[in-house]
């Protein structure tokens, strides 16, 4: 089935859920209620690190409406010295980001929740919980944080045996640095800080728990998988994932942020207590203080090359905030590094570091975009010294197949050269530019995952068709979805609808994350289908008396393969469908697998930039990306994804920070002061989508959604360099820090 | 649990009445795009609200005979933006009030809310000031006039006295060869907060300036009438030396402080960029008027 006759695929259907969401149908997760429901508000952390010495719940218990109140007590404690990981979480860090445990690690860290018959009775009752705490020292950058005489947040986490803020390390190597630098004629070594930034999504924590009175719960929650809900919730609530259905609503908005949880557990525990279902909502606030974000950074790089252009050495060193408990993406980091580069030698280092802030979660292609950061300024300057085109120098030294990657693969066919070579030759590269303007260029890679995926394909008895998945819809794979299945099944697309099933619908179903829902739904769902075509194919061989091999399914209906087949004329969906129940019964087929083969995703950004010297402001005039996305099955949600991730790279670049007091707190935690852009900040965000498809996938879909946040950090940092002629080595390049590196000049 | 109770009245003596009554516990509603998100956010829970939205003075945008304006103090940015008049003779004022909240909250966010809410970063307050806009109040003692400027006593604290509300302000009639603007810098485009907000008004007579006046916003406690500013302006032509000297009284007038939104430098290194940059706007309007 790996012919594709672009019927569907490659449109511009319009999407499954589009009605519902411009007309405020869709039930995101603060939408749900029920009779009796209940509300939960959360008692957070004063302190940026304090023990907790005693809690005292007995005011808040006392307080009339109030229903339930828990702490650390009524959550599964996982000892500290076994990990049990579910992915790349592990339950040890989880049961203490939920609700302090032994000591409160950041302001906000939860200490204790109530649930009461009105949120203001809640939040009253929060207030009537005594906590004695003993406050202890706090630190909260990096460069304090890995101090020898920093206040330690875990003296069982050990770096040469002595206990330190440095929870973890990783390491790639290949060839040998010190023989490469030797032979380079232009080496450049530069330091780099990135900020850490928010997820950003629009729609906050939120979700409704039921526990029936037999001990069976039902969630409805926004996340970016259901079942990661179930099992997370179940760990940490000791009920087994059996007795456990996670219904997954719209999601407002996940970005990764949504990868793990916060609030289900702690309302499941106050539903079981109370026996009234609850209801959670996080302020913004509290999404600012104690979800997400990802991880500010430290890096150093040091690239080495030859003076006609070829990078023959490549280190790096970067250290990544993991908030309060360990777990940063230092694999994105070190990983992505100099992944699109075929450099014979490399050398590159990411070190966890925790301290007295929030914990990081996932932010689309995590890690990735700090170390595509400090590389990417470095080749600019590069191919500043040695006189050539920065793209030019990209591509020549630009991975390809057969690349030996220093993390760890062999590149199978992939389009990196492709996306340079549109951007050399696209009319925005060539584009005048006026005064105090500047142009930047930069590219990224991203891992890309498959994974596990179920989808069942059923056929109604009408001769429609419902596909049925197992993950939240949060780019348009809906669409994507329908697409497919009705190319394959030679369709009219509005004749197919696309369902994200529950926990207890549909079989189990990795995170939306990775950027491999369609890459993984479109490989279940093609297996389904083509089972399905089959099965179509034997009912119109039954009907018609003839072998199921003699039968095709072309344009949507059976046909007798040929004249030696017999004659009779063909069967359509729906004729077939309406004698099913003659022909052997319903008709239908799920598929369950752990995909493979999702090959890494490479883009080349271009960004213009005008600096007002005077106020020091940074605007984005013209940005352009150029990604090679295997196939775009919907090339409006392909476009999407890699203007939304230029849109959240820009703000990274130019604007998004998170800004702590004296007293180790979040001075930042709203949408006003925490500068992400609007839609007036930024131009039209131009996409050059490049195909050259995946050869281990049916439709050649590589993932999509990671990707675009790569390259902009860089693309932004080198084009603010052009315009000005003085480099920025610190992010973000806010206007009062332009206009002090400015004033410098 | 204390409830909010909610008072509508007709006439401004009932709520000044009331507002006295109250003694401390009431809040004027204007927009209540201030007060409504400070309830919200559990800073205030008055034990009364008084919406002054019914009253005709309130709303009432007139345009006097002599060609001045008289401006309800809740009258909405919307529909001061709607007026035919109002933002021919005063752009600048309307510029600014216009810059409050998003569209949505204009149609409910008012000059006088601005003023009162005390915000040393308020958008209108600047260009009131530069407009020499005279504000009306009336307490349990009657009615009194001040000048915009004389309102704002600190963050968030106004020189009304208790039981006092604000009622309109009133922007004087326009001499030929007039103009003004209003400026602000923000990180972003849009829905952000004045770092530096800057308004001028202008008179000018044979390429001469025979008035000014210079508002400046989110530099210090209050927003600030800078009166050197305006002196290094009247009896220039606007040349290089002048606008410098203006731009240096800005910077001088400047009392700012370091936080999350700008650092002291940059406050006033901005200060003196904006005035420039609006003198310029005010004076190419006034060319036109």
């Amino acid at each position: 089935m790996n012919v594709i006759s672009n019927k569907w695929i490659g449109q511009r259907t319009i999407r499954p859920d589009g009605a519902d969401k411009v007309t405020g149908r869709a039930a995101y997760g603060a939408d749900t209620v029920m009779p009796g429901m209940i509300w939960a508000r959360v008692l957070r952390s004063p302190h940026a690190h304090a023990r907790i010495l005693r809690i005292d719940t007995s005011k808040a218990e006392a307080l009339p409406g109030v229903k339930a109140v828990m702490t650390a007590k009524d959550v599964v404690e996982f000892p500290l010295d076994k990990s049990v990981m579910l992915g790349i979480q592990d339950m040890r860090w989880m049961c203490r980001n939920v609700m302090a445990r032994e000591k409160a690690l950041f302001h906000g860290h939860p200490v204790a929740a109530v649930a009461a018959t009105t949120e203001a009775i809640a939040a009253e009752a929060c207030a009537l919980i005594e906590v004695e705490y003993e406050v202890l020292p706090w630190v909260i950058e990096i460069e304090d944080a890995i101090k020898p005489d920093a206040p330690i947040l875990h003296d069982f986490i050990k770096l040469d045996g002595k206990p330190s803020n440095i929870a973890g390390k990783l390491e790639h190597k290949l060839g040998d640095v010190d023989a490469g630098f030797a032979q380079a004629d232009v080496v450049i070594e530069r330091e780099f800080k990135t900020r850490p930034v928010h997820q950003g999504y629009i729609e906050s924590h939120a979700c409704l728990v039921s526990v029936s009175p037999d001990g069976k719960a039902t969630i409805w929650s926004s996340s970016q998988g259901q079942f990661m809900v179930r099992a997370m919730s179940a760990y940490l609530t000791g009920i087994p994932q059996s007795d456990i259905r996670a219904i997954p609503a719209e999601i407002g908005g996940g970005f990764g942020g949504k990868t793990i949880i916060y609030l289900e557990p702690l309302a499941l525990i106050l539903a079981r207590k109370s026996g009234r279902p609850v209801k959670m909502i996080m302020s913004r606030e509290e999404v600012f203080r104690a979800s997400g974000p990802t991880s500010g950074s430290m890096s150093k790089v040091k690239i080495g090359a030859t003076k006609d252009g070829k990078i023959v050495a490549a280190q790096g060193t970067f250290y990544l905030q993991a908030g309060a408990l360990p777990g940063s993406p230092i694999r994105g980091a070190a990983g992505c590094a100099f992944a699109p580069y075929d450099i014979p030698n490399v050398h590159s280092l990411g070190f966890d570091v925790v301290s007295n802030r929030s914990k990081v979660a996932a932010y689309r292609a995590p890690g990735a975009p700090i170390g595509a950061y400090a590389v990417e300024c470095v080749v600019d300057e590069i191919a500043e010294a040695l006189k050539m085109d920065p793209l030019e120098l990209r591509l020549k030294n630009a991975a390809k197949q057969g690349t030996k990657a220093a993390h760890g693969p062999v590149y199978p066919r992939i389009g990196f050269v492709e996306t340079i070579e549109a951007a050399l030759a696209h009319p925005h590269y060539k584009a005048p530019l006026g005064k105090h303007q500047g142009r930047g260029v930069a590219s990224g890679f991203w891992f890309n995952a498959g994974g596990e995926s179920s989808a069942q394909v059923n056929v109604t008895e009408d001769g429609n068709v419902v596909v049925t998945t197992g993950h939240p819809d949060i780019g348009g794979s809906r669409a994507s979805t329908a697409n497919i299945t009705a190319e394959l099944l030679g369709i009219d697309y509005k004749r197919v609808s696309v369902l994200i099933g529950d926990t207890a619908t549909i079989g189990y179903s990795n995170l939306t994350g990775g950027s491999r829902v369609t890459f993984a739904s479109a490989m279940v769902v093609t297996q389904s289908t083509e089972k399905v075509i089959t099965t179509l194919r034997e009912r119109a061989a039954k009907i018609w008396k003839i072998d199921p091999e003699a039968v095709t399914w072309d344009d949507g209906e059976a046909r007798p393969a040929g004249d030696n087949a017999g004659k009779f004329p063909a069967l359509t969906l729906a004729e077939i469908a309406a004698k099913a129940s003659e022909t052997g019964g319903p008709i239908g087929a799920g598929v369950q697998l752990n995909t493979a083969g999702a090959e890494g995703g490479f883009a080349t950004h271009v960004c213009d930039v005008e600096v007002d010297l005077d106020l020091g402001i940074v605007r984005v005039l013209r940005y352009t990306s150029f990604q090679d996305v295997g196939r775009a099955i919907h090339p409006s949600y392909v476009e999407g994804q890699m203007q939304g991730g230029a849109a959240q790279g820009i703000g990274w670049a130019l604007s998004e920070e998170y800004i702590y007091d004296k007293k180790g707190r979040v001075d930042n935690a709203s949408f006003l002061d925490y500068r992400m852009p609007v839609c007036s900040d930024l131009p039209m965000l131009d996409t050059v989508i490049i195909e050259v498809p995946n050869p281990k996938h049916p439709q050649g879909v590589r993932g999509v959604g990671e990707v675009p946040l790569v390259p902009p950090l860089a693309a932004v940092s080198n084009a603010v360099y052009n315009a000005l002629g003085r480099r920025f080595y610190s992010l973000p390049m806010s206007p009062p820090r332009v206009l002090e590196v400015l004033e410098g000049a | 649990m204390t409830d909010t109770r909610y008072l509508a009245p007709q006439t401004l003596d009932e709520a000044v009445g009331a507002f006295a009554a109250a003694a401390g516990a009431a809040r004027i509603l204007a927009g209540g795009t201030d007060l409504l998100v400070q309830m919200r956010a559990g800073l205030l829970r008055p034990g009364l609200i008084i919406d002054i939205k019914k009253i005709e003075e309130m709303t009432a945008i007139v345009e006097e005979p002599d060609g001045g304006f008289r401006v309800g103090a809740a009258v909405s940015g919307a529909a001061l933006a709607e007026h035919p008049r109002f933002g021919q003779v005063w752009p600048g004022v309307l510029e600014a009030v216009n810059l409050i909240g998003s569209t949505q909250v204009q149609g409910r966010a008012s000059p006088g809310g601005n003023l009162c809410n005390a915000s040393p970063a308020g958008d209108s307050v600047p260009a009131m000031i530069a407009a020499g806009a005279v504000v009306t109040v009336q307490g349990p003692n009657g009615r009194r006039q001040m000048p915009v400027e004389a309102v704002p006593a600190g963050p968030g604290r106004t020189n009304l006295t208790p039981g006092e509300i604000l009622v309109s302000f009133a922007l004087p009639a326009r001499p030929k060869g007039s103009g003004d603007a209003y400026l602000r810098m923000i990180p972003r485009t849009e829905m952000d907060i004045a770092v530096v907000g800057v308004g001028v008004s202008l008179t000018i007579q044979g390429g001469t300036v025979t008035a000014a006046r210079v508002g400046l916003g989110a530099v210090a406690p209050t927003v600030l009438l800078v009166a050197d500013a305006a002196d290094a302006l009247i009896g220039s032509k606007l040349d290089d030396a002048a606008l410098e000297a203006a731009a240096a009284a800005c910077r001088a007038a400047c009392r700012p402080i370091d936080d999350k939104r700008g650092t002291i430098v940059y406050r006033t290194k901005v200060a003196g960029v904006l005035l420039k940059r609006t003198v310029a706007i005010a004076a190419e309007r006034a060319g036109r008027a």
